[in-house]
């Protein structure tokens, strides 16, 4: 089966998915399950009283779990990228929303009419409730560069030619998958299995190991299928230990399952960011300084940062180059990953001011990019592959770029302003350790293994390509299994690098069965020509029950000699009411250079997500707090908007070919992310062009453009 | 959401005696604005009485009297060709309100009477006059981007969320009602009230009252209607802005206009004063403008919604623009 891999194979889960029969965490029924419901906190600081009296009487109730009964944990918050959590261990708190209480009842209804019997009284502490009041502070590393500096920026920005410099301002944004949290939990002795809503089943183990005190080997983690994740998954949060420490009190399994108002808890966000980049350039574009300064929001009681100006050392070439990052406490539940953390936030700064560096020296904004295009990252290292100028020239010729006139307000459909915007996108190539199993039946078919989550993006249907395309089998005699901390370790599904990791492992697994299949036939490779039938015949003449191909794969030294990113370049068109302020995207092309494509059809989902993920973040995304309180205004989505059919146009993904051998064994970057990086800036350089108007502060509504 | 007591009505009469016999009770029809605010603790019947079979779903054209059963579905009198072609600004405001599986549930008595989605209202930890009297309004300083600007008071500046309201009050519509005397019609815009002081107090229906229809009379003037709605995405959200009108030309002037507001008052508002500023002038820009500063003169603004202001009259230049292209 050569040219299995990059085929547009039809999802292997899809009629799982569109018949019901995929069970979701919150479809999981055990014996005896009952339910557990959280009672959130409704200030923003303090410490709560809470009186359960009332919700202890109410029908179907089995406990409510409160600070003073609740079981002991660790709440974690012990080291590097630990989080945190609020979890009744104390009557502190820090965040509006956070779980004060768990009601667990025989069924989910009686569950949240106790709940909304549980009385809570706060006495309120100050609150940190406004970004501008907080005080700035240089974060620990968290493993990503904080500052950067190369030459002198500043000193180089002061001397330049033209120069641009602007704030930009991305507010605080919610992940809201249609899936929401959820978790269930089951003690059996010491053994703790969880079935739960997570992007990442091994990480998840780990995270609950520890906070309950037990060996790993203890606990295990079950998720089968996601609907979606994009981040907000990649953590465990409160609830899914609130689940577990219920289940321990109640002796019960229990379930808890996040309402939509609920999932603007403690279950993390995009941290509002706001950014100043300055550029210099001469007169012919080419630039002479970057710099990008970045202040973003964390909790009171956490540290999470993302590398919001990361991408400003990678996507051009700058003999100056300055990168800093500062955070500011607020009484939030700790932000964390979301779509392209870091790069979706500074994409927006870094596109807006190459466009308004664009008409500050009367360049293209096309070929600006160009000019600015480099084959070393800001370290000097070469990069593995670097498909922007490509992604630009095939971008820009769907798009019709040529027909573009530059000036402001200068093209028109009926009485509506039309505007064509361009912007740039990078993400790193990431790669953890994964192990795999590849299995081979008597039969001749497979099975393949490996504890990676598929949150909708395809996993099981690229992973089953990989290994049938190894084993020479069709897709239909592959099985494959995922999601289950039982299974060979895999990482997060998340930072676009579960493809790059496990997929590289079940390639090398498959290869490792195809070897022993190989030294059955005695190296005569044709032997394993026919698919499960030929194996079949083969295991059956060599005396063999079954073969099982395992891996360890790592990550190579080409990552210390090599800067890996993929590389992609996003063409959006609006139209404006000029009177009304009303802005519609009306189409979108996006070009993405990202190493090797397993499906095609998989991948041009990933894009046409991205982009409407970008549709989203430059016109209608916005978590809006009452700045007195620090309570959340927007909790459910019709009050956070989301796009809707009606908002998203046609949208036409390229793939542009990318044989990389450096990234891993089987040549991909990784695609969920990059579709959202620039996404924004080109829309929102689009409506500079319609209207004149520069909007450095997301989303673009109709006020903003009303002036 | 609290226990209560779920009953059908089999008439008119029956539904309003056992509203009259429970002293809390609630009608029940789409349920599409009723059944989120009892989840959310907001609405708290002891009973909820079912009107969702009553045969009040007629649509009917008797001579130029357009009368519409107040069971009939939103998305039933959207597409009535009797609707869209008289008063077409029904049919366009009915359109732009939700999504087309609410228009399926939701009923036109019912939708006259949608609750403001003021989040201050909508959950219950804060303080809201409309919810619990003289508890306050946590709005008036609090992230107001979406609150009136016009018909406020010191104790409420929630937006009359609706579409349909306001194109029926553009468009004079009376309410049928029917009570313990029997039928009576109400002007639409007079079964609303202002807040005042009263917040709680929305319309001037009695207890035991029940919506039974509406009844529009058909003008030539009403053939040239249009509802425009402004919001920040293209479809499924409430108002920043809506604007109702029609507009009649007679010799090159403007005969009679017709001009109401929504998404930016506590009310459905009807802009009688623009009216007559129109009436008499030649059609255009100059005139829409005045028009427009007129209608939202004695706007009042909080810290996020002053955009409204402008907002508003560039919405009622564009509305009336088009309704005039239409009656030209």
């Amino acid at each position: 089966m050569s040219g299995l891999v990059g085929a547009p194979v039809d999802r292997v889960d899809g009629r799982l998915k569109v018949t019901g029969a995929a069970k979701y965490s919150a479809e999981i029924a055990l014996p005896g399950l009952v339910y557990g419901v959280m009672v959130l906190s409704t200030t923003a600081s303090g410490t709560s009283q809470v009186d359960a009296d009332a919700a202890r009487r109410a029908p179907g109730v089995i406990a409510v779990m409160t600070p003073q009964n609740a079981p002991r944990v660790d709440s974690g918050g012990n080291g590097a990228g630990d989080r945190t959590l609020m979890v009744l261990q104390d009557e502190v708190v820090r965040y509006d929303r956070q779980p004060v209480a768990v009601v667990v009842a025989d069924t989910f209804e009686r569950a949240t009419d106790a709940a909304a019997m549980v009385r809570v009284r706060y006495a309120a502490a100050p609150a940190v409730t406004r970004f501008d009041a907080a005080a700035e502070y240089k974060p620990a590393s968290g493993g990503r560069d904080v500052d950067k500096h190369k030459g002198d920026a500043a000193a180089a920005l002061a001397q330049a030619a033209v120069k641009v410099d602007g704030t930009y301002i991305v507010p605080v944004e919610h992940h809201n998958p249609m899936e929401p949290h959820a978790t269930v939990a089951q003690w059996d002795g010491d053994q703790l299995t969880v079935y739960e809503s997570t992007q990442g089943v091994i990480n998840a183990r780990r995270t609950l190991a520890q906070t309950f005190g037990i060996p790993t080997a203890s606990v295990r983690v079950v998720s089968k299928f996601i609907g979606g994740g994009f981040g907000g998954k990649g953590s465990v949060w409160p609830h899914a230990v609130l689940a577990a420490m219920a289940a321990k009190l109640v002796n019960r399994p229990v379930k808890i399952v996040l309402s939509r108002p609920q999932m603007f808890g403690s279950v993390g966000f995009r941290p509002q960011t706001v950014q100043r980049v300055a550029l210099g350039a001469g007169s012919d574009g080419r630039l002479s300084a970057i710099i990008h300064e970045t202040s973003a929001q964390t909790s009171v009681f956490d540290e999470f940062m993302a590398g919001t100006g990361a991408i400003s050392a990678v996507l051009y070439g700058t003999p100056n180059l300055t990168i800093t990052h500062r955070l500011r406490r607020l009484n939030t539940s700790t932000p964390t990953f979301m779509r392209a953390p870091g790069e979706a936030c500074g994409s927006f700064a870094l596109e807006s001011a190459m466009d308004e560096l664009a008409y500050a020296t009367g360049i293209d904004p096309v070929e600006l990019r160009l000019r600015n295009d480099t084959q070393v990252d800001a370290d000097g290292k070469p990069f593995s592959s670097r498909a922007l100028r490509e992604a630009l020239r095939q971008g820009a010729e769907r798009f019709g770029w040529s027909r573009r006139d530059p000036r402001p307000r200068s093209m028109r459909d009926g009485r509506l302003l039309v505007g064509m915007g361009v912007a740039a996108a990078s993400y790193p190539t990431h790669r953890s350790a994964a192990s795999a199993l590849v299995r081979v039946n008597a039969d001749g078919t497979a099975l393949v293994q490996s504890s990676g989550v598929d949150i909708g993006t395809g996993a099981y249907t690229v992973f089953t390509q990989i290994a049938a395309e190894q084993l020479g089998l069709p897709v239909e005699q592959v099985r494959i299994e995922l999601g289950d901390s039982a299974f060979p370790a895999a990482p997060n599904a998340g930072g676009s690098q579960l493809t790059a990791s496990a997929g590289s492992a079940i390639k090398l697994a498959a290869l490792d069965a195809r070897a022993k299949l190989l030294a059955l036939a005695r190296g005569d490779a044709s032997a394993l020509i026919g698919g499960a039938a030929a194996i079949a015949a083969l295991m059956r003449t060599g005396g063999v029950e079954t073969i099982e191909g395992r891996s360890d794969a790592k990550p190579g030294d080409d990552a210390q000699k090599y800067a890996m990113h993929s590389f992609g370049a996003q063409f959006a068109e609006v139209r404006v009411d000029p009177d009304l302020g009303t802005v519609r995207v009306v189409r979108f092309v996006n070009a993405f250079g990202a190493g090797r494509i397993l499906n095609e059809k998989t991948a041009r989902s990933q894009y046409i997500g991205g982009a409407v993920w970008g549709i989203g973040m430059a016109l209608l995304e916005h978590t809006r707090y009452d700045e007195r309180s620090g309570r959340i205004m927007t909790a459910n989505l019709a009050e956070y908007l989301v796009p809707v059919n009606a908002d998203v146009p046609a949208i036409e993904p390229i793939i542009i070919p990318e044989d990389d051998p450096h990234v891993n064994e089987i040549g991909v970057k990784g695609i969920g992310e990059i579709g959202i990086v620039g996404a924004a800036a080109a829309i929102a350089n689009a409506v500079y062009h319609a209207t004149g108007k520069r909007v450095r502060d997301l989303p673009i509504t109709p006020e903003k453009l009303l002036a | 959401m609290r226990a209560f007591e779920y009953v059908v009505a089999d008439s008119p009469a029956a539904a309003r005696a056992l509203a009259r016999e429970s002293g809390d009770a609630r009608f029940y029809a789409g349920g599409t604005t009723l059944v989120d605010l009892m989840k959310s603790d907001v609405e708290r019947p002891g009973r909820v009485i079912d009107i969702s079979r009553l045969p009040l779903t007629a649509i009917e054209l008797r001579g130029d009297v357009l009368r519409i059963g107040a069971l009939a579905r939103n998305s039933d009198v959207a597409y009535d060709p009797a609707v869209a072609r008289r008063f077409p600004a029904v049919s366009e405001a009915l359109l732009s309100g939700a999504s087309g599986q609410i228009r399926n549930a939701a009923t036109i008595g019912g939708n006259l009477l949608q609750r403001t989605r003021c989040t201050y209202f909508r959950e219950t930890r804060w303080r809201c006059n409309k919810r619990e009297p003289g508890s306050g309004c946590d709005a008036l300083d609090g992230f107001n981007r979406g609150h009136a600007i016009l018909g406020t008071s010191d104790s409420c500046i929630a937006t009359y969320p609706g579409d349909l309201a306001v194109a029926l009050c553009a468009l004079s519509a009376n309410v049928i009602v029917e009570g313990d005397a029997g039928e009576r019609t109400v002007a639409l815009d007079e079964l609303y009230v202002l807040p005042g002081d009263r917040p709680e107090r929305e319309n001037t229906l009695a207890a035991g009252e029940l919506i039974t229809g509406i009844e529009l009379r058909a003008e030539p003037l009403y053939e040239h209607s249009h509802y425009l709605k402004i919001r920040d995405r293209a479809s499924y959200e409430f108002a920043l802005a809506s604007v109702a009108c029609a507009i009649e030309l007679e010799g090159g002037r403007i005969a009679r206009a017709r001009l109401a507001l929504g998404g930016v008052a506590t009310v459905p508002w009807r802009a009688r004063e623009a009216e007559d500023l129109l009436a008499g002038s030649p059609p255009g820009d100059a005139a829409y403008r005045r028009a427009a500063d007129a209608a939202l003169a004695g706007a009042r603004t909080r810290a996020h919604n002053g955009y409204k202001v402008e907002l508003a009259k560039r919405a009622i230049v564009r509305a009336l623009r088009t309704a005039c292209g239409g009656a030209a």
